[in-house]
Parts: C-alpha cells; structure tokens; sequence
C-alpha cells in the first residue's frame, strides 16, 4: 500500500501539492489525470523520495519513505520521472540492466538475467538492444526507459507520462502492457495521463488534481461525466457513449 | 582490441626501460649481474619512472571519466574544473608554511586543497544552473583562473615563480626510487573506482534515476570527490601538471566503447597509461640525449585529439 497522509510542499509562497490524503494500491492501474501544473508530477517525486514533503508523510507497505532503507525501498517501487535526459552513452541493454541495480548492485545473476530478458520482451526493445539511447527515437527511448523500470521489478510502478513521444501504436501497447503488468505480474501502477479516453479504457481507478489538490477519486467509469471533467480541466468536454462505453471528446 | 592495447603497453614499457642516456640493455643487465650499474640504474630510475608514468597516465585518464560521469559532461577534468589549482595552492602553501613537509605531507594538503576545489565546482554548477553543456568547463575554467591568479600573486610576493612553473610543466625526469612512491595511491584509487564502477555509471544517470534505483547518491559523490583530488595531488606532487589527459582519453574511449563505466574503465586506464607513455618516451628521445618537457608533448598530442573530439562531434550535432 502506498499511502500518503496530509501531504504538503510548497515552493516559496505557492503551495503546488496542498494537504493531499490518498492511498494506492487497492487496484491494478491507478490513472492520475489533471491540467498542466496540478502538481502530479510533484505528488510522484514525493513518493518517489525525489523531494521531501513539507509537511505529512508517505508511507510505502507502512514505511516511511523518507526514513526507510533507499535500497530497500528500490526493491518495491519504481519511478519514472516525466523527462529523462542521460547523456551517456549508454546501449538500451546496459540501460536495463542498470533497472537491477537495487536487487544485484552490479553483478547480474541468472535471475537477474532473466528479468532483463523479460523487460527487453516486454517492450519490444530486442533489435535495439545494443544500440546506444543517442541513436534512438523519442518513442523508443522512452520504451528503453519503461523497459529499465519494468526490470526492477517492483510492486508499485509508477509512470509519469508514458505515452510521451510513442505514436498511436505504441501508446495502446504501453497501456495494454500496463495492464499486463497488473494482471499476469501482479504489479500496482499508477501512471500520469494527459488521454482520459486512455485512463477510462485501461485503469480501475482514476483519480484528478487540480491545483495540488485532488478533486475527484472514483471508478475509472465515474470521472468519465461532462460535470467532472469540466471541473477538472475547466473546459468543456463532451462525454458520447460508444459501444457501451464513455468517450470525452474534447476536440471541438 | 583489447589484446592489441596490452601488447603495446607492454612493448613500450620495455622500450621505457631500456632508454636513456646511460647504457641498460638486456646485455648489459646481464654482463653486469644483479650488482651492476645497468641493474642499479634499472632499479632505482628506470623502474621507478617507468611505473610511475604508467600509473599517473591511467589515473588521470580515471580521474576525469569519473568527474564526467559525476557532472555529467564530456568537458569536464581535474584541470577544467579548478581542482588542479587549487591542489597547487595546496602545494605552495606547504612550501611556504612548512617546507620541511615529507612528500606524503605534501601530497596530503594538496590533496585536502583539490578536494576542496572539486566541492566549490560541483557547487558552482548547481548554483548556476547552466545550460549549455559547453559553459560548464568555462565555469571551471574561471574558477580555476581566479585560484591561479592568487596562486601566482603569492608565489610572487614571496620569489616562488620558479617553484610554480616546475609544477606547471609536467616531467617524470626526476623521478627515481624513494621519489615515487606516492603514486601507488593514485593506483589505489584506480582500484577504488574499479569496484565502484557501477555505482559511478548509475550516478551519471542523474540523481532522480539513482535515487530511485536506490543509491546514495551524495555518497557515490563523495568517494568520487576524493578518487579525484588524491589522484590530482599525487601526480602534480609527483611530476607537475599533465594536462587534457583526462579530458582527451574518456572522450575517445566514450565513442568507442560507450559510458558504462564497468565496460570503458578498462580502456581509460590502458590508453591512459600508453598515452603518457608513449609521449614519455618521445620527450627522452626526441632531442637525445637532452629531454623535454612531458607536458609539452602531452599538450600538442591531446589538444590535437581535443580539437579533432570537438570537430566530430560538430559534425555529428548538425
Ligand atoms: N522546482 C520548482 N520550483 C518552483 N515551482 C515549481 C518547481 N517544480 C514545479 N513547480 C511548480 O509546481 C507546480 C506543479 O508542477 P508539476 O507537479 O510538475 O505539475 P504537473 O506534473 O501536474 O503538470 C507547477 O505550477 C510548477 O510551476
Ligand atoms: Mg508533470
């Protein structure tokens, strides 16, 4: 269980997450949805012992994240941050492999050998396997970055902005492999998505921010009303139901 | 290649060996036996400075892959960065406040000053965010102007130019045994680094991605801090300033070989070591029986390789 309480951080005078209580891990796939600036990215750093809280705390299965062994806490929840820039050069295989680091520090066994495989299988990475992350597109380098996080093989995943730089293709992959891992891996993911068409198909629960603040937490199903998204986002979404399920169409 | 890079080394450490002004060959380490002056001279000179080249050209070569890997830019070394002055202020204060310091001593203030240099940098850079990789050397290269400049104010002040300058030109001439020794430390950081490989590859991810992969990062900085500065001090006390060895040797094993560092620290170290050597060689025999500077050659062959890094890499950008 990954549960926040009360948690506070503030940058000078601007509070950018405001006294948010919140627990994850009930559900396969969690989508964490709001406009720009609504501190989601923030909230993952927070959990992710990426910054400190200025006030309340963060508990991962009941420990302190602040507080708990960083190692340790590598072993059970993952993050991935919304841009990553590694300028070395670095293949797509070493990339992953370093996703082992908190369980081998290094020194790969058989078994991490085969969460690498696993990871590389997973994400479609084979035939780049031993290209450097510079000779890479966006998309693919993105998927090198997902392929790292799913080798460390942690309960709780979670994505800030997956789908950034995939096209269509890739993007329904990414989300059918979320739900992958939560179904056949048993994983908790909570991912941060700019689509709610995504977040309604493929999570269980959706939960949306709005100013440091949550505003709606509910059933994938229940966020997907004209009322709650225009609250969210303050902007009108029309919500159609399409063979049995709601679409937000937010083009017009 | 790896096979390739082992023969030469060894191949140019007999040669090392074997040259100089005095006559130590095979032959005459034979006709002489084990208390002759070819086998006294092998000893106590050639040996000593044979190795000590080795060792302060693969440290180098380590000292600036593990700043670029903890910067996080190809531009950076000891002497980009200050470190290298500021360990030499470290070395004329002693000569200054305690001349009578063993070299050890030495090699210890200055040490303590090149890591002192290496935070105030590693400060700097955060202070001032900047953007452009390429700015970030010229902070150090301020820096290090501003420590220099003081450093030769000082020295001025108290008729230590001369000192300042044997410093400033890199030369393994007179080392000789019970000279040397010192740089058995920045062999041992060598093997520091090597055990600590990964955590430096993982930490020239960014410290979000090693946070989150569970590593210390301010800790993997600090051992890092220290590898730096102790192989600064040891080779400037040892044989004076070498200059772009550590910025040229990663950047082309980089390109080669990549930036894991368990995979390229290897490479570093050999072509470190064989770079300095092989120049070390030509600064005894090029104007033979007289030698020239080190850092000299050193400079002429690595601003070559740095400017031909700089062209290529223009080249590959547009
Ligand atoms: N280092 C920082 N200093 C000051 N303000 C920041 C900093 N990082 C983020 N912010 C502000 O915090 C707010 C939330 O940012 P973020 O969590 O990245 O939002 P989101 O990911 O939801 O788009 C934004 O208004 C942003 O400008
Ligand atoms: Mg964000």
């Amino acid at each position: 269980m990954i549960a926040l309480e009360k948690v506070t951080k503030r940058y000078g005078s601007t509070t950018v997450v405001d006294d948010v209580s919140l627990t994850f891990g009930g559900e396969g796939v969690a989508a964490l949805i709001g406009p720009n600036g609504a501190g989601k990215s923030t909230l993952f750093s927070l959990v992710g012992r990426l910054l400190t809280a200025d006030g309340g705390r963060v508990l991962v299965d009941g420990r302190d994240v602040t507080t708990a062994p960083s190692r340790e806490l590598a072993t059970t929840l993952a993050v991935l941050r919304q841009d990553n820039h590694v300028g070395a050069r670095l293949t797509v295989g070493d990339l992953v492999e370093f996703g082992r680091f908190p369980h081998c520090g290094g020194r790969l066994t058989a078994t991490d050998r085969d969460h690498v495989e696993r990871a590389i299988d997973y994400l479609g990475l084979e035939p780049f396997r031993g290209r450097f992350l510079d000779e890479l597109s966006g998309g693919q380098r993105q998927r090198a970055f997902i392929a790292m996080v799913l080798a460390q093989d942690t309960r709780y995943v979670l994505l800030d902005e997956p789908l950034n730089n995939l096209d269509l293709r890739h993007m329904t992959d990414m989300m059918k492999l979320l739900r992958r891992m939560a179904d056949e891996l048993d994983k908790r993911v909570i991912v941060v998505l700019h689509d709610i068409n995504f977040a309604a198909t493929y999570a269980d629960r959706i939960v949306a921010m709005r100013d440091g603040r949550v505003v709606a937490d509910a059933p994938a199903r229940e966020v997907m009303t004209a009322e709650v998204l225009r609250s969210v986002y303050d902007a009108a979404v029309d919500v159609r139901e399409i063979d049995g399920r709601p679409v937000a169409l937010y083009y017009s | 290649m790896g096979a390739l890079l082992g023969v030469l080394l060894a191949g140019l450490t007999l040669v090392s060996l074997f040259v100089g002004v005095s006559d130590v060959t095979p032959a005459s380490l034979l006709a002489g036996g084990a208390d002759g002056t070819a086998a006294f001279l092998l000893a106590a000179s050639r040996a000593p400075r044979t190795v000590a080249v080795l060792l302060a050209g693969a440290s180098l070569g380590i000292a600036g892959l593990i700043m670029q890997m903890l910067v996080r830019n190809k531009f950076v070394e000891p002497g980009t960065t200050g470190v290298t002055e500021f360990a030499t202020f470290g070395m004329l204060l002693t000569t200054v406040l305690a001349p009578g310091l063993s070299v050890m001593g030495k090699a210890g203030v200055a040490a303590v000053f090149g890591l002192l240099g290496t935070w105030v940098f590693l400060r700097v850079i955060r202070a001032v965010p900047v953007r452009q990789l390429v700015l970030v050397p010229l902070v150090g290269i301020m820096l290090g102007g501003v420590v220099a400049a003081l450093t030769t104010f000082v020295a001025y002040r108290l008729d230590l130019l001369q000192s300042l300058g044997q410093w400033a030109q890199g030369s393994f001439t007179t080392v000789m045994a019970g000279r040397y020794e010192l740089v058995w430390l920045a062999g041992a950081m060598v093997v520091v680094a090597w055990f600590a490989a990964d955590r430096f590859s993982v930490v020239g991810l960014g410290e979000e991605m090693a946070t989150n992969l569970g590593l210390s990062y301010r800790r993997v900085v600090a051992v890092g801090m220290v590898v730096i500065a102790v192989i600064t001090a040891t080779v400037l006390v040892t044989a004076g300033m070498i200059p772009f060895l550590g910025l040229v040797v990663p950047n082309v094993v980089s390109l080669v070989i990549g930036d894991n560092v368990r995979r390229s620290i290897g490479w570093v170290a050999g072509t470190g070591a064989l770079l300095v050597l092989a120049c070390d060689i030509v600064a005894r025999t090029v104007r033979f029986p007289y030698e020239i500077p080190l850092s000299v050659i050193v400079g002429v062959v690595g601003a070559g390789l740095f400017l031909w890094l700089l062209l290529r890499r223009r080249s590959r950008a547009h």
